[in-house]
Order: structure tokens, then C-alpha cells, then sequence
């Protein structure tokens, strides 16, 4: 039978029967997708603006009910931006800068994250995940109406699994009953419990965290409170043993209280007892509706291996992580950006299959990079032994008086976009003088350029030569691949962030810079055998 | 580079250590553990690099 597991803000893609249920011999396609969460959405624009056929199957008919993640990193908007919907989510969004922290009834200090000029997109939006989901759908059907091979099937849930060495069986069920599908790649977006997961035995190895969090997003017309993040540690209150306000879209506020590990989880949602706690914190008479309430606990873990044969986990089926620093939805648009590109190139023969081992490698770095940095803001807000608490409070205490214990207290390192460093893929880096930001691994960071950023003329999907004050060839092809020169003058930004990012001391550069954006490698002239050299390797052509 | 200091630096080591106890008099054993972690905290950030810091690390934990 087929129940709806959750309930759905957004019906978008209901139920219809598909001519793969009439075949007698189960279909290829070049790709399924598991999952339509943000991370199976992304998926399929991804590729199927690469104009290769995909299919998405989800057990739901659109998207569920719940905000979820709320914070999303400019790394993220700027990875929907080359999808073509960047300026919608953050026309939604809300940009906020200022964050304060409280400890029991005193404000210990208030930061700015003091945003870098010359970004097309702010460091954070909060937007609540339905609409992220949202607009990343809306941006399918845009696609699809240009021509794009994107299928979405709701209500198709995938019940089987077998793996063979050049392709993937599926079982699938839908309200009408079951039908056989084939894959030559399958990507498992389908959530933490993913079920792909289950079925090919595959383990979820980490650290549990034994603290449950409880969460309201309240809906306040008359509020008081600004657009800020605000943070307590053991509010006077006592609504929990920390508590988190931040403010989203349509007037509504995200509440995180800490509740600790030992509750009755239907008691404490009852709406009475979760009021109980809002009252306390936002003061007798305040006016609120409650939009939606739950409790979760957290993992840090992930799976050993992304890559299994013609299997790749992204999202949240590779890696969990706890949500302070808002790194699960903006992770896995990274391992979106990673695989997509990667994928495209096997299946356009362009590259060897082994080009995928690299989103294994890059992508658990990436996580333990993740895992690392949720697992020590999560020690910091919820100290475990009595010396951890000491400690904490001891860093708080000095926080309010002095400025140098400030950068200790931890309520969430923000996302940024991970840094492949040492990693197969990467070239050299031959341009003496210029910053470490910008090294082999990185991720590009925007700079200005006229009325435009630098980031959307670079690449158009492909690889992309950046040369700043240096000659070069306009397109080079190398095996099948084309790289195509983006000529700047560091005088075509005058506010100098171009030459600051991407030159340091050096007169000039070149950058080979891969569809995803992050820098393969870089010199001070174009020397047509390295840089030929680099983008074999960058292809998984040259070990 | 230059390491940990394991050799005496200290300027007046007996006023030092007088000073250390006289700051826990009176103290319950709980609010004397709390600045002593204040304590560390400040110097700390006073030492300020990773290495030197985590040689005190296992220096403290050797003894
Ligand atoms: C309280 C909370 C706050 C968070 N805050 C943030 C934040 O601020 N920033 C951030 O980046 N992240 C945050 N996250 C994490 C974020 O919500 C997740 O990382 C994100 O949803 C992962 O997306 P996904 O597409 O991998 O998986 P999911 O969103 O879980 O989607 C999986 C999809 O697969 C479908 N599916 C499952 N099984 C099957 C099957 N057998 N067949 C077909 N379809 C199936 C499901 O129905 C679902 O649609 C938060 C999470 C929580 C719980």
C-alpha cells in the first residue's frame, strides 16, 4: 500500500502513470535519481541542463511540510545562481549580518559577520527549505520547457535495489502497483534513513549525540525582534539549556531549545507544554502562532565509501552532520556541484569511468571537514562532563569582559565551501605571490567585475581558463575536452578585489578552474604542456 | 622555531606562586576550577601558538 510518510507543503508532481510501466523488458535510462529532496532536485538540474536524460523518482507527490534547514551558504546560492535560480532564493530570503549571544540574563558580546564586498550573493540567506525546494523545482520545469530531459515521478517509491557491474536494477512501487527500471548510474539522494542504503547493506558509522532539540517556527506579526541571530547559553528562562531565535521569511522565527536526552517526546510536543516554554522566553502576551514544531536528536557520521560501483550517495544518504552551522542541505549542494560535472563527462565519454572516485575522495573530505566542525560546535553547546561545562562557562564568563575569548565561544562555524587540499585532481600551483585563498582546491571566490561578478562569466559549464594581465590561446582542446579563456585585466575591477583574490603580489596569472569552480591549478603564463597536463589530470586521465 | 620553555622562566617564581594561592583562598573547590580554567584560557590566548600550545599539552599530561 502507499502512505504518505510526511505531509507536503508544495504538491508538485503528482502521481502519473509512465510509459516504463507498460514495457515487458524494464527501461535503461543514463540516469535515476532516489530522492526529490533539495539535494535529488539539484541533482536532475544539474544535469539535465547538461542535456542528459534523468529521471527522479520520490515516494511523495512534492515537497514536505517543515522548515528544516533554514540557513543557506553563499556557496549554495552561488551554485543555484549557474543553475539559473540563484536571484529568486535570495529574493525570498532573508539577509541578516548581526548575531548576539547571551548567557543566562546578560549579553556577553554581538558580532557582524562583516559580509566581503564584491559577492553577487551575501554570506547566508534564512529561507525555510520548502521554498529552497521550491524554486529549485520551478527552475526544473524551466528547464524542461527549454527542452531539458527531466522526469520527476511522485509517488514512485523504490523498493529494490541490485547492482550489477555496468548498471543498476530497480523495483518501484506506485500506487498502481509495481514496475522494473534499469540505470546505467543511480545517484542515492534519499535522506539520512536511506533505504538504498539499507538495501545494499551499507553501513552509517559516527557519534551519536544524546541531547534532543525541540523546535518552533512561530509566526509574530507585531515582534519586536530584528533581524539578527540570537543565541543563548542557560537562559534565564530556562526554556532549555541553550535556545537559538532566528528570523526567516513571512514574519515567521525560528526557536531552538535544548531540551536535554531523557523526555517524553509526546508530552513535550503537545502545544500546550511547547507554549509553556515560547511564553517563558518571549514574555506573557506576546501574540504568536505555532507554523510547525518537532523534536530531533543527531548523528555525526557517514558512510565509507560515496561511490559504490554505479551507485553515488549524496546528500544527506552519505553524510549527517548536527545542524549547528547549517551544514547538511549546504554540504550536499556541494557534492551536487561535484558529482554533476564529473557524471556528465563519463556519460559524454569525455572522461573515464574513474573520474567518479574522485567524488568519493573529494566529497568525504569534504564531510569530515563537516562531521569536524558540527561535532565541535555541538561540544561547546552542549558540554558533556563537568570539565567541558567548566570550561564552556569559563570562556563565556571571560567573553563578556574581554574580546580575545570571543572567537572561542561556538554556537556554529558557518558553512564554507570546503578546500580540496592535497587531492588527486589538483594541478600545481606555480604563481609565487598570490593569496592562499585562491590555491589549488579552492573554491573561487566572486569578485567584481564592471556591473557584473566574475563567477557568472566564468565557465558556462565547461572548464574555464581565467588569464588576468597574461596572453593565452581563446579555447584550447585537449582529448574531447574544451577549456574556454575568460581574459580579464586586473583594471577591469578598479575596487581592486580581482587582483587582491586572484593575484596577491603577482603582475599576472592563469587559472585552470573546473566547471564546479574550484581552482585545478595556476601559474604566472600560459605554458600550453603543463596546462594540457593539468586538465588530464583534472579529468581523471592521468593518475 | 622556538618550542615550549621548559627551562625556569619565570621572573620571581616564589611571588608567582604565592600569588596563585592567595587567588584560591576562600574559594569552594568548584569556583577554584572554574578560574583555573579562566586562567588557562588567558594565558592561552597570551601563548597563542598551536604548537607551543599543544607541547604544554603534553607536558601537563606527562607529569
Ligand atoms: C532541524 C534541522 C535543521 C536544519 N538546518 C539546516 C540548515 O540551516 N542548513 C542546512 O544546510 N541544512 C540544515 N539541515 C539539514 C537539511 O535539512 C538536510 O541536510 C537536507 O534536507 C538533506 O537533503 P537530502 O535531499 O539529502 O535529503 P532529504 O531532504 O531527506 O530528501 C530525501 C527524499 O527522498 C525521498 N525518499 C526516501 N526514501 C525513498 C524511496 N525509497 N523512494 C523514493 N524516494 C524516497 C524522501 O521522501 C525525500 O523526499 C537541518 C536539518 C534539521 C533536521
Amino acid at each position: 500500500m502507499f502512505q504518505d510518510r510526511y505531509s507536503l507543503a508544495f504538491k508538485l508532481y503528482p502521481y502519473m502513470r509512465s510509459a516504463d510501466q507498460e514495457a515487458g523488458i524494464p527501461v535503461r535510462h543514463p540516469v535515476v535519481i532516489v530522492g526529490g529532496g533539495p539535494i535529488g532536485l539539484a541533482s536532475a538540474l544539474d544535469l539535465g541542463r547538461q542535456g542528459i536524460p534523468v529521471v527522479l523518482l520520490d515516494d511523495h507527490e512534492g515537497i514536505g511540510m517543515g522548515s528544516r534547514a533554514i540557513c543557506f551558504a553563499k556557496r549554495s546560492l552561488e551554485i543555484a545562481d549557474r543553475y539559473g535560480c540563484g536571484d529568486p532564493i535570495v529574493q525570498k530570503g532573508v539577509v541578516w549580518n548581526l548575531g548576539k549571544v547571551f548567557h543566562d540574563n546578560r549579553q556577553i558580546y554581538e558580532f557582524n559577520l562583516l559580509p566581503e564586498d564584491g559577492h553577487k550573493y551575501p554570506a547566508f540567506i534564512n529561507l525555510q527549505q520548502p521554498y529552497f525546494e521550491r524554486f529549485l523545482f520551478e527552475q526544473i520545469v524551466e528547464e524542461q520547457a527549454k527542452g531539458a530531459p527531466i522526469q520527476i515521478r511522485g509517488k514512485n517509491r523504490v523498493d529494490a535495489v541490485e547492482t550489477f557491474d555496468d548498471h543498476v536494477a530497480l523495483e518501484v512501487m506506485t500506487p498502481e502497483g509495481p514496475y522494473r527500471l534499469e540505470a546505467d548510474w543511480l545517484i542515492a539522494s534519499d535522506g539520512a534513513s536511506s533505504p538504498v542504503r539499507s538495501m545494499m547493506g551499507l553501513d552509517f558509522e559516527g557519534r551519536v549525540f544524546r541531547d534532543s532539540f525541540l523546535i518552533a517556527d512561530i509566526r509574530m506579526t507585531n515582534g519586536t525582534f530584528p533581524t539578527e541571530r540570537w543565541f543563548w547559553f542557560e537562559p534565564w528562562f530556562k526554556s532549555g539549556a541553550s535556545t537559538l531565535l532566528h528570523k526567516q521569511p513571512d514574519d515567521v522565527w525560528r526557536v531552538d531549545f535544548q531540551i536535554g536526552w531523557d523526555i517524553d517526546r509526546k508530552e513535550e510536543m503537545k502545544e500546550e507544554n511547547i507554549r509553556r516554554r515560547l511564553d517563558a522566553m518571549l514574555g506573557e502576551g506576546v501574540d504568536y502562532e505555532i507554523v510547525w514544531s518537532s523534536i530531533y536528536t543527531f548523528q555525526c557520521r557517514r558512510m565509507q565509501k560515496f561511490r559504490h560501483g554505479r551507485v553515488l550517495f549524496a546528500g544527506d544518504s552519505a553524510h549527517q552532520v548536527s545542524p549547528f552551522g547549517a551544514r547538511g542541505a549546504n554540504s550536499g549542494m556541494q557534492d551536487v556541484d561535484n558529482l554533476g560535472w564529473k557524471l556528465g563527462m563519463v556519460l559524454r565519454g569525455e572522461a573515464p569511468e574513474a573520474l567518479m572516485d574522485s567524488y568519493d575522495e573529494e566529497r568525504r573530505f569534504g564531510a569530515d571537514e563537516n562531521i569536524r566542525n558540527s561535532t565541535r560546535s555541538t561540544d561547546f553547546i552542549t558540554p558533556k562532563s563537568k570539565i567541558s561545562h567548566m570550561f564552556r562557562n569559563a570562556v563565556l564568563d571571560l567573553a563578556e569582559r574581554y574580546e580575545f575569548a570571543r572567537p572561542i565561544v561556538n554556537s556554529g562555524r558557518l558553512s564554507v565551501p570546503c578546500t580540496y587540499d592535497g587531492l588527486s585532481l589538483n594541478g600545481e600551483d606555480a604563481l609565487p605571490g598570490a593569496p592562499a585563498r585562491t590555491r589549488p582546491g579552492s573554491a573561487c571566490p566572486d569578485a567584481p567585475l564592471g556591473n557584473g561578478f566574475l563567477l557568472c562569466r566564468m565557465g558556462g559549464g565547461g572548464f574555464s581558463l581565467l588569464t588576468i594581465d597574461a596572453e593565452a590561446p581563446d579555447a584550447i582542446l585537449e582529448a574531447g575536452v574544451t577549456v574556454t579563456r575568460l581574459a580579464l585585466s586586473a583594471s577591469d575591477d578598479p575596487s581592486g578585489a580581482l587582483a587582491a583574490r586572484y593575484l596577491g603580489d603577482a603582475p599576472s596569472g592563469v587559472y585552470l578552474v573546473r566547471p564546479d569552480q574550484h581552482v585545478v591549478a595556476r601559474w604566472d603564463h600560459y605554458d600550453d604542456t603543463a596546462l594540457r597536463a593539468a586538465l588530464r589530470r583534472a579529468c581523471g586521465k592521468e593518475a | 622555531m622556538s618550542g615550549l620553555i621548559t627551562t625556569p622562566n619565570l621572573e620571581q617564581p616564589d611571588e608567582f606562586y604565592a600569588c596563585l594561592l592567595a587567588v584560591h583562598e576562600e574559594r569552594s573547590e568548584e569556583e577554584s576550577q572554574a578560574l583555573n580554567a579562566r586562567l588557562i584560557l588567558t594565558l592561552a590566548n597570551h601563548v597563542g601558538a598551536q604548537a607551543i600550545l599543544e607541547e604544554a599539552l603534553q607536558v601537563a599530561k606527562m607529569a
